[in-house]
């Protein structure tokens, strides 16, 4: 077999081709989409980063984090959060992974013609409070409203700027081949506390959102003492898509162990149900941390130390790899490859 | 989760694992194929085949519902869509099935036809309800196990008097699949797919029970073991085949009694008789025209039948040449001996049905196996 197997992608029909909703899906179809539309004419060194947020230097020394984050989630409230905190979140969380202290939030709102003030004001309530208890403050915004039909009750951008304290380096690009990988707690809570509320579904479950902010779990883990390369939270397209992503910026494999995968039984139960797999469902308040080997107890015993982190789990290895395959062993003693996620996930039939 | 976590026990697994090594006859090589997208998936997902030894091959079967659904009938649904109007569900494996023109039933949405994902049959009658303006059309595909919730709604639409409900039906019939694969002459007459046995299906075989596998195990001699869609039900199912064809037997065997019995679920093969009728021809995706292999709605219930309503005219599409889904669907050929897997047919952008699925060969190998394949090119 050729090698030009490895990585082959078919470039996006430029002239025919539209956005599908796997485009949103934070898998393979959507990583195309910012290679060859965004990077391709936006590309900078800094773009080029590749992480959740760029590392950029401070006009009269130290450095910055600016990350950004639009949200679009549907139900706008659900088990364990609300549009409006999970739009605090979801952006301290992205400036935190890079190392920085999340200092400031913006906050951009497309309105829909004829929603209610008193959902607004409910989803702004939640968002005051959410940023108060980060200490992170919504300093700046802006409001724009679309007609009826042009939008889905809300959607919120919010953007967040952070100083990265002096000696600190977390990339994406900072996992070597024998690092230990770590999760903070169980995986797909979120995603599963969206789907089981809509509609359709029709069934009733203890899920509850797992959104949080994690800056201070952050702090935390640098102040451990662990060698830590990499932070990143596994948001859309779950651990899988965030483990592969991080396989490619590193340009190494991984090894993780089926056993070791902190799952909420409930969630297992309700993936097992719509056949879908937990390592590709969305956390909003999980990390995944990947450290020397030599810290990785000590770095466990961190996260274990700090509320957000009590279910923490040491979950596989890195490893060399030229094709940088993230794969598992499973728990019956076989190994598959823990695949990006390809378009949306969609249950199976049978 | 209880009553599944005993079937995907690792301890369990070696035990099974060692016992198979015992039983098969270092002498000899067994192929087995597992019919159903559902097995592929199970021993794809838990790399069962990193537990069998070296002379036992699994061959994966056309058991996968989007793999066998030709082009043409997907065309039928985005002709719906598009062209029609109407709303158009179907499950959510069909989205990403590639039609002509480059389209698929997740583009033509993209390109403003209203396709929506239903997790049931039922949902689709749901929203002809709600929406007595539209006219809402249920793609209903796959094998025996999703043809009675099909039969259910219409006779819903039926007692509801619901004007503007339909169903384009192309629900396919396992016996006629696994007698396309055993009459092929790669089988027959050549022997060039060598083919010891089968798993049979798990879902399919709780309505159609194991009775209509006997004909197989005894007119082509070959052993069926039918099987849950669990690790543990997929390994002892292997187990029980080495021993039939160690033994020179071909028997149908039952490893799902926790729920298939011999005449299978009776009151959902009434309803289905009520419903549908044998088409005298449907075409399958890699199998080609086969007869008497697919259902059509019987005339009482006519008028749910989008294909007269909407005039539908079924046009056959030819696959992509360089495609291999058929050679694959019938076990003559595997994903890395296609040209274009990997290359051009990716799950993102799929050729041929058999990457569309996680149950298709092709995805299956490429989500789960392709390590496999640079490893054999390093060795």
């Amino acid at each position: 077999m050729s090698e030009s197997r490895k990585n082959y992608v078919r470039p996006l029909d430029l002239k025919e081709g539209r956005v599908d909703m796997a485009h949103g899906s934070g898998g393979r179809a959507m990583a195309q989409l910012i290679d060859e539309i965004f990077a391709r004419h936006l590309g900078n060194d800094y773009l080029a980063q590749g992480d959740d947020g760029a590392l950029l230097p401070a006009p009269g020394g130290g450095r910055l984090v600016l990350a950004t984050d639009a949200h679009v989630v549907s139900p706008l409230f659900f088990p364990g959060g609300d549009i409006g905190c999970l739009a605090v979140h979801g952006t301290i969380n992205d400036v935190a992974v890079m190392g920085a202290r999340p200092l400031y939030l913006a906050a951009s709102f497309i309105l829909e013609e004829g929603f209610k003030f008193a959902d607004l004001s409910r989803i702004v309530q939640s968002m005051a409070a959410a940023a108060k208890a980060a200490g992170v403050p919504v300093v700046t915004g802006d409001t724009k409203v679309v007609e009826r039909g042009k939008g889905d009750g809300v959607f919120i951008t919010t953007t967040g700027v952070g100083v990265v304290p002096p000696g600190r380096e977390l990339s994406g690009r900072q996992a070597r081949p024998g690092d230990a990988i770590l999760v903070s707690g169980t995986l797909g809570d979120h995603g599963m506390a969206i789907m089981a509320e809509r509609e359709s579904l029709g069934f009733a479950s203890p899920i509850v959102s797992d959104t949080a902010a994690l800056h201070e779990l952050v702090a935390a883990l640098q102040d451990s003492g662990a060698d830590l390369h990499v932070l990143r939270d596994p948001t859309r397209g779950g651990l899988a898509t965030t483990l592969n992503e991080i396989a490619r910026q590193s340009g190494v494999g991984m090894m993780l162990q089926e056993k070791a995968l902190p799952v909420n039984p409930a969630v297992n139960a309700a993936c097992e149900f719509l056949g879908l797999d937990p390592l590709y469902v969305a956390n909003e308040g999980k990390l995944v941390a990947i450290c020397a080997e030599k810290d990785a107890n000590k770095l466990l015993a961190a996260l274990r130390a700090h509320p957000l982190g009590r279910q923490a789990a040491i979950i596989g290895s890195v490893h060399d790899d030229p094709h940088h395959f993230v794969q598992m062993t499973t728990a019956l003693g076989g190994r598959r490859i823990v695949d990006w996620l390809s378009g949306e996930q969609l249950p199976r039939i049978c | 989760m209880k009553y599944i976590d005993e079937f995907r026990d690792g301890d369990l697994a070696r035990g099974l694992a060692e016992a198979i090594r015992r039983a098969a006859n270092p002498a000899r090589r067994y192929h087995f194929m597992e019919f159903c997208g559902g097995h592929t998936h199970a021993i794809s997902r838990y790399g069962i085949s990193d537990l069998l030894p070296a002379n036992v091959r699994m061959i994966h079967g056309p058991g996968c519902p989007v793999c066998v659904l030709p082009i043409g009938r997907v065309d039928q649904a985005i002709r719906l869509a598009l062209e029609q109007g109407v709303t158009l569900c179907a499950y959510g494996d069909c989205l990403r099935v590639p039609a002509s023109n480059g389209l698929s039933l997740q583009k033509a949405k993209a390109r403003g036809g209203d396709v929506r994902m239903v997790y049931s049959s039922m949902d689709a009658v749901a929203l002809a309800q709600k929406h007595p303006e539209k006219q809402v059309v249920f793609f209903a595909i796959g094998f025996e196990t999703t043809t009675p919730p099909t039969a259910v709604a219409i006779q819903q639409a039926a007692a509801l008097g619901l004007p503007n409900f339909s169903v384009l039906c192309c629900h396919v019939l396992t016996p006629s699949a696994i007698a396309s694969i055993l009459e092929s002459p790669e089988v027959r007459q050549w022997g060039t797919v060598p083919l010891d046995g089968f798993i049979g299906p798990a879902h399919v075989s709780t309505i159609i029970g194991s009775r209509p596998y006997e004909f197989f195990a005894e007119e082509y001699q070959k052993p069926v073991v039918i099987a849950g869609f669990e690790p543990l039900d997929v390994m002892q199912a292997i187990r029980m085949l080495i021993r039939q064809v160690n033994e020179g037997r071909a028997e149908v065997e039952n490893e799902f009694t926790r729920a298939v019995d011999r005449a299978g679920n009776v009151k959902a093969q009434r309803l289905v008789a009520e419903v549908f009728e044998l088409r005298k021809s449907f075409e399958w995706r890699g199998l080609g025209a086969l007869p008497y292999s697919a259902l059509r709605i019987r005339h009482d219930y006519g008028e749910y039948d989008a294909e007269r309503r909407f005039s539908l005219a079924y046009r056959p599409v030819p696959d992509h040449k360089a495609c291999e889904c058929g050679a694959i669907l019938r076990g003559v050929k595997r994903p890395r001996d296609c040209k274009l897997f990997a290359t051009v047919c990716t799950p993102e952008n799929p050729v041929g049905s058999c990457m569309v699925s996680s149950e298709g060969a092709c995805a299956a190998h490429y989500t789960y196996g392709r390590h496999k394949d640079s490893q054999a090119t390093h060795d």
